[in-house]
Parts: C-alpha cells; sequence; structure tokens
C-alpha cells in the first residue's frame, strides 16, 4: 500500500508537471509581479515628473523605488474618469436589461413546444460569432456614408432608412459629429444582442428544471400568469438569475471587444477618439510603455469587479432562495 | 437564382419608394411567419401539454356555441367562462410567438445584412436608400476580400495553426493534470487544487500586463526584420499559444467527468496488467468523449476569435490572426479613400461562416459546454 502511495506520488506530479509550469509563469507570476510592479516608479529627469515601471527602463539600469504614485496618476489622468464611467453606463443598462429580455424569452420558449428548438437555436447564434466581425456588420448598419458637416450623407445607412420609414428622424449614430448618446444606443443594442445567448441558455436551463407540480398548486388556487411569474418562476429560477447577473457584471467591467468591433482601435467616432473608451481599453493604452500605471489600473479594476460581486453576493443571498 | 434575383430588384426597382416597398416585403415576411405560427395555435398543438383540456376541446367548443346561440341556463355559465380561457390561451400563444419572432426577426437581421451586403456592387451598397435584395450578385467582392491588403490565406494559415496545436496541447495537459487530480493520491492535492480554482477569480486583463513582459524577455515577439530568422517566424506562435495552454476551469471540468467513472473498472483494468497509461487512452477517455468534445471546439473558437492578446503580441504581417486583421484592414478602394464595404462585409462573412458550421454540426456540444462555464471562447 505505501509502495503504491509513494509511487503513485511522483507519478502525479509528472503528470501535474506540464500544467503546473504553465501556471507558474503565466498565472502565479503575473499575480505577484503585476502587484509588484504596480507600486515601482521613479523620478524622469528628463520628463521632469515622476514615472511608472516600464521594462525598457528597468533594462537599462534605471532605479524604482516603492509608492503610490501609479495609483494617483491613474485616478488623475483625464481619461481615467471616461473609461470608468463608460464601463460603468454600459454595465448598469446592459445587464438588467439583457437579464429581463433573457428572462422572457426563456419563459416564452419554455411555455411552447412547436418551433421552440428552432427559435432557441436562432437566439443561440450570437454567441458562436466573433464580437469584433459582427461589430463591423453593426457598424455598417448604424453607418452613414460619405458624411461630412453640413453635408447631405451619400447614404444614411439601413437603421435611419428603417426610422425614417415608420416616421422619425435619423440620427447620426456613430459617424463624425455623432453624439456621445447615440454612440452609447448602439453600444448597448449591440451588447445586449451580444448578451442574451448565454442568459437564455442559462435561465432556460433552469426553468427546465422546476418541478411542475409548483405551476400545477397556483392554477389550482386560480392565481393569474402575472402573479404565477413573479410569485414562482422568479424564486425559484433566483440562483440562475443570480448567476447571470454576476457574470453579466464580471463581463461588462471587462467590455472592451465589442467596442472595438464597432468603432475600431480608436474607441470613438472620429473626431472624438477614446470617448467610449473602457477600463480594459485604458490598461491597454500603457501596457507597452508604462507597465506600472497599467498594473496600477488592472489593480484598480480588480478591485472594482471584486467589490461589485460581493455586493452582488450579499444582495443575493438575502434575495435567493435556494 | 439570378433569374429569380433580377425579377425580384426589378420589383423593387420600379416602384416609385423603393423602401416602402422593402418594408411591405419586411412586413410581409413577419405577417407570413405569424400566420404559420397561428396555424400552429389554431391547429391546438399548443394544448398538448394540459392535457385535459385538449381531450374536452373539440365536444366543448361545439357544445359552447349551440350553447351560446340558444341563450343562458345554469350549466352555459361554466361552459362560457371555459370558452374564455380558451380564447385567452390562444390569445397568449399568439403574443408569444410573435414575441419571439420578433426577437427573432432581430438576432437574425445583422446576419442578413451581413450575408447580402457581402454580394452588393460598391454603387449599390453606397445607394441613398439601402436595398433590402441586391440588383445583381457580386461574387467577385470575395475575391477582392482574399485578395486585398487582408491576406486572408495567411491569417487563415496562422489561425489555424495556432488553433490546431493549441487544442492538441491544451487537451494533453488538461486530461493529465485531471487524471493526476481524480484518480491518482498524493501529498497537496486538495490544497493545490483549491488553490488552482481561486486562480480563476482573477481577470485575465491582470496577467496581461505581465505576461507581455514575459514573452517580451523570453524574445517571443516579432521585431520586423528584412530577413526574419527562423526562431523569429517561429517564436510569435509560442507567444500565441502557450500562456493560454492551461484552462483551471476545463481540468476541473474533466476532473468531474473522470471522477464519476466507477473505481472497480480501474481495479480490473489492474487485474488485468493494464497501465495507468493504458487504462486513461482505453477507457477514461472514451468515457468522457462528450466533455472533450466541447473544450475542443470552445478551444478552437477561442482561437478565432481571441483579439486583444494577439493584436498586442503579434500584429505583423507573418503572425496576424484572423480577427485582428479583419478589424485592421482598412478596405480602401485603390485610388480613392473610400471603404470598399462590400469586400469588408465578404471577408467578415468568411471569417463567421465557419463559426456558423461548427455550430451546426455540434450544437449540442457547444452548448452543453456553454452553459456550464460561461466563457465565450
Amino acid at each position: 500500500m505505501t509502495k503504491t502511495k509513494h509511487k503513485n506520488n511522483w507519478k502525479a506530479w509528472l503528470y501535474l508537471l506540464p500544467a503546473l509550469i504553465i501556471l507558474a509563469v503565466f498565472t502565479v507570476w503575473p499575480i505577484i509581479n503585476t502587484i509588484r510592479i504596480a507600486f515601482l516608479c521613479r523620478w524622469d529627469n528628463e520628463l521632469e515628473t515622476v514615472v511608472g515601471y516600464d521594462y525598457q527602463a528597468a533594462m537599462i539600469g534605471k532605479e524604482f523605488v516603492l509608492g503610490f504614485n501609479n495609483f494617483t496618476s491613474v485616478v488623475q489622468n483625464d481619461q481615467f474618469l471616461t473609461c470608468l464611467g463608460n464601463t460603468m453606463l454600459l454595465t448598469v443598462l446592459t445587464v438588467p436589461v439583457s437579464t429581463m429580455l433573457a428572462l422572457l424569452i426563456a419563459v416564452a420558449l419554455n411555455s411552447i413546444k412547436p418551433l421552440r428548438k428552432i427559435f432557441q437555436t436562432i437566439f443561440f447564434l450570437p454567441y458562436v460569432t466573433n464580437s469584433i466581425a459582427i461589430g463591423m456588420v453593426f457598424a455598417a448598419m448604424f453607418g452613414m456614408i460619405g458624411i461630412m458637416p453640413g453635408r447631405e450623407p451619400i447614404s444614411i445607412g439601413i437603421i435611419n432608412t428603417i426610422i425614417e420609414a415608420f416616421g422619425g428622424t435619423r440620427i447620426n449614430w456613430i459617424d463624425q459629429g455623432s453624439s456621445y448618446w447615440a454612440n452609447i444606443m448602439v453600444m448597448f443594442i449591440y451588447i445586449v444582442w451580444n448578451a442574451l445567448p448565454f442568459k437564455i441558455l442559462v435561465l432556460l436551463g433552469g426553468l427546465q428544471g422546476v418541478n411542475k407540480q409548483y405551476y400545477d398548486a397556483a392554477k389550482v388556487d386560480g392565481a393569474s400568469r402575472w402573479r404565477t411569474f413573479w410569485r414562482i418562476t422568479v424564486p425559484l429560477l433566483s440562483p440562475m438569475i443570480a448567476y447571470v447577473v454576476i457574470t453579466g457584471f464580471i463581463g461588462g467591467f471587462k467590455e472592451y471587444s465589442s467596442i472595438v468591433g464597432i468603432f475600431g482601435d480608436d474607441m470613438g467616432p472620429v473626431g472624438k477618439e477614446g470617448a467610449l473608451n473602457t477600463m480594459v481599453g485604458f490598461i491597454y493604452e500603457f501596457i507597452d510603455h508604462n507597465q506600472g500605471k497599467a498594473s496600477a489600473a488592472a489593480l484598480i479594476l480588480f478591485a472594482i469587479i471584486f467589490a461589485v460581486t460581493m455586493i452582488n453576493l450579499y444582495v443575493s443571498k438575502k434575495k435567493v432562495h435556494y | 437564382m439570378t433569374n429569380n434575383s433580377e425579377m425580384f430588384s426589378m420589383m423593387l426597382a420600379s416602384s416609385s419608394s423603393d423602401h416602402t416597398v422593402a418594408f411591405c416585403v419586411i412586413l410581409a415576411l413577419i405577417v407570413a411567419l405569424s400566420g404559420v405560427l397561428l396555424f400552429f395555435v389554431v391547429r391546438g398543438k399548443l394544448q398538448k401539454p394540459s392535457v385535459e383540456s385538449a381531450k374536452k376541446a373539440p365536444a366543448k367548443s361545439v357544445m359552447k356555441e349551440t350553447a351560446a346561440a340558444s341563450g343562458s341556463s345554469g350549466a352555459n355559465s361554466i361552459k362560457s367562462v371555459e370558452t374564455k380561457q380558451k380564447f385567452s390561451k390562444i390569445l397568449v400563444s399568439i403574443v408569444i410567438y410573435l414575441f419571439l419572432t420578433v426577437i427573432a426577426v432581430a438576432v437574425l437581421f445583422p446576419f442578413y445584412w451581413m450575408l447580402i451586403s457581402s454580394v452588393k456592387s460598391v454603387e449599390e451598397y453606397n445607394a441613398t436608400i439601402p436595398t433590402l435584395w441586391p440588383h445583381e450578385f457580386v461574387w467577385s467582392n470575395y475575391i477582392t476580400a482574399f485578395t486585398g491588403d487582408l491576406n486572408l490565406g495567411r491569417l487563415f494559415l496562422n489561425t489555424v495553426i495556432v488553433g490546431v496545436v493549441s487544442t492538441i496541447l491544451s487537451l494533453v495537459i488538461t486530461v493529465l493534470s485531471a487524471y493526476a487530480f481524480a484518480r491518482l493520491e498524493f501529498k497537496g492535492k486538495n490544497i493545490l487544487f483549491a488553490f488552482m480554482l481561486a486562480t480563476m477569480m482573477i481577470p485575465g486583463e491582470l496577467f496581461t500586463i505581465t505576461n507581455y513582459l514575459t514573452v517580451t524577455s523570453f524574445d517571443w515577439i516579432y521585431l520586423p526584420a528584412a530577413n526574419p530568422s527562423v526562431w523569429q517566424k517561429i517564436s510569435p506562435f509560442f507567444s500565441l499559444i502557450i500562456p493560454f495552454l492551461v484552462s483551471v476551469f476545463y481540468i476541473y471540468l474533466l476532473r468531474q467527468n473522470f471522477m464519476q467513472i466507477p473505481n472497480e473498472l480501474y481495479l480490473a483494468a489492474k487485474v488485468d496488467g493494464t497501465s495507468d497509461l493504458k487504462y486513461l487512452w482505453k477507457v477514461m477517455i472514451p468515457l468522457s468523449a462528450p466533455t472533450l468534445i466541447s473544450i475542443t471546439i470552445l478551444k478552437m473558437m477561442g482561437a478565432w476569435n481571441s483579439y486583444i492578446w494577439p493584436k498586442l503580441v503579434a500584429d505583423d504581417d507573418l503572425h496576424r490572426l484572423v480577427t485582428v486583421g479583419l478589424r485592421g484592414a482598412s478596405f480602401q478602394i485603390a485610388g480613392t479613400n473610400m471603404v470598399n464595404y462590400p469586400a469588408q462585409m465578404a471577408a467578415v462573412v468568411i471569417v463567421t461562416i465557419p463559426l456558423l458550421l461548427v455550430f451546426m454540426f455540434f450544437r449540442k456540444y457547444i452548448m452543453r459546454g456553454v452553459s456550464r462555464s460561461g466563457i465565450k471562447g
């Protein structure tokens, strides 16, 4: 017995070796190192200011000292508040709406028999797409062609055509001179479109696990559909709802590639570059020349996500019926 | 096909206002769809789940009509309530199907727009009023997409190399680790496993910064050179593949799967003198095939869709991956500053179609894997 145990012991470590090496280099070390360099900065004689850690300076032997300067310079950065605001706004707008919509769709899907499979497949399609590629399609749908200040555009795009067909007025959604709220509206629509499949999948899975007896009991009591929905469906689904809300918040705070999909690397319409930048985009702006600042921003983002997740868990502990 | 489209486009073109007709087409489609749905509803297929009402329905509905015609009596009030319930049930079904249809149209519309835009001519795409069906099919957009500055062939090759190599290596590593955690006993197993799970909570952006420094110090980043050496040609692929080989979540998933395999099988195999590795290969892997397929597909899709990291470490002509190339390409029409949107959409179609095909064939595995992981790619 002891022999096999001993034999298994080194064998197990052998099997785990590749995973452990990669985890050590690309997961454990980054955690330590990112925290380390977030607190490293130095006085730059040429720029006459304090700059964060960067590896090129470190390679030529520049000395770095510990300090909170990276954090303060991140918070004082003009872009920081814009990025944080955009990230929070998009998260706060999209998570409740997409969760509600997904819940409605899941309940509707669960209550039908014919065509359910087809609908389910259609609703899942956005998930298996490339968010950059489809973002470009959304940009093509919302965008105008040949827009110049003080001149009629060549084409107003399909979405504006639809709006005008219903008697509305066209809106400059994403092109040069477009307003912030128009941009946010497009991002909102695209992010919800993208977020629905996963939420529907999870919620529908939860609904199918609900015991039918609850609904029979409600029927016997003569409860209305509305009442049944709020008093039975929602409480019984609350663990799944909490799950999609929490993952939705985490994903929302890491929003980046959907904006790149629509606006490109400029993260904003022409003339207002960076207007829609997010926290992740903020981090990537510093990654190649000021890793100290990037690390500080990443830690701030992590702290925000951690806090929001904790709040979510706290709320769901009170509201979720397990 | 061309004939039909020509007729259709003539129909569209001959009308006084193009978009009104286009609108009618969409409306007609919606109405037709809801008509089909209504047919199902009226056929009573929807009532099937509640057996009682389905049984009573045919006889009662005739009776209640005659009853309503002949005037009221005591029993009739119950029947009229039933009629009301039935009516409201049908109404609810119609509302449900209409709601789902509207959502489905909203979900599908971008795909439709992408497809038809990819075969329009530049002139038609730039038309003042967008057409809902191309006047003529310009398939050459796809050739433009392939031959333009995008260099799609190269992007595909790079992406396939990264996808295949990282999937195979990742599967090997995941299987070995999951096997160790599920079947073998060693000191510190539970602590190690808990520690690995804990790393899942940390957002990937935190790793990216240091990983960027690490691959730079390993010399895994391509610096443009006139005559790149073999190392310069190959090493950027290391930085695209190696940092993402270990997914703690997949190890966890597979471990759960392995643990469900009864111990008796293992002991029986031992009695027969089977080695551990042979047992793993012949018994455990076949029994966990669905999970492994899920992992394979999600991993491949991950390579196909990855943007941020490849953009950071391999945004050069030799190593660029497909998503980075797609977003970065300008699609300019030669000699102008106009964008060739149809060619751009054709490229988007080329990038999207493989994903949709994989989804068609492996729907079950993808949805299973996703519902448990919540990871996009």
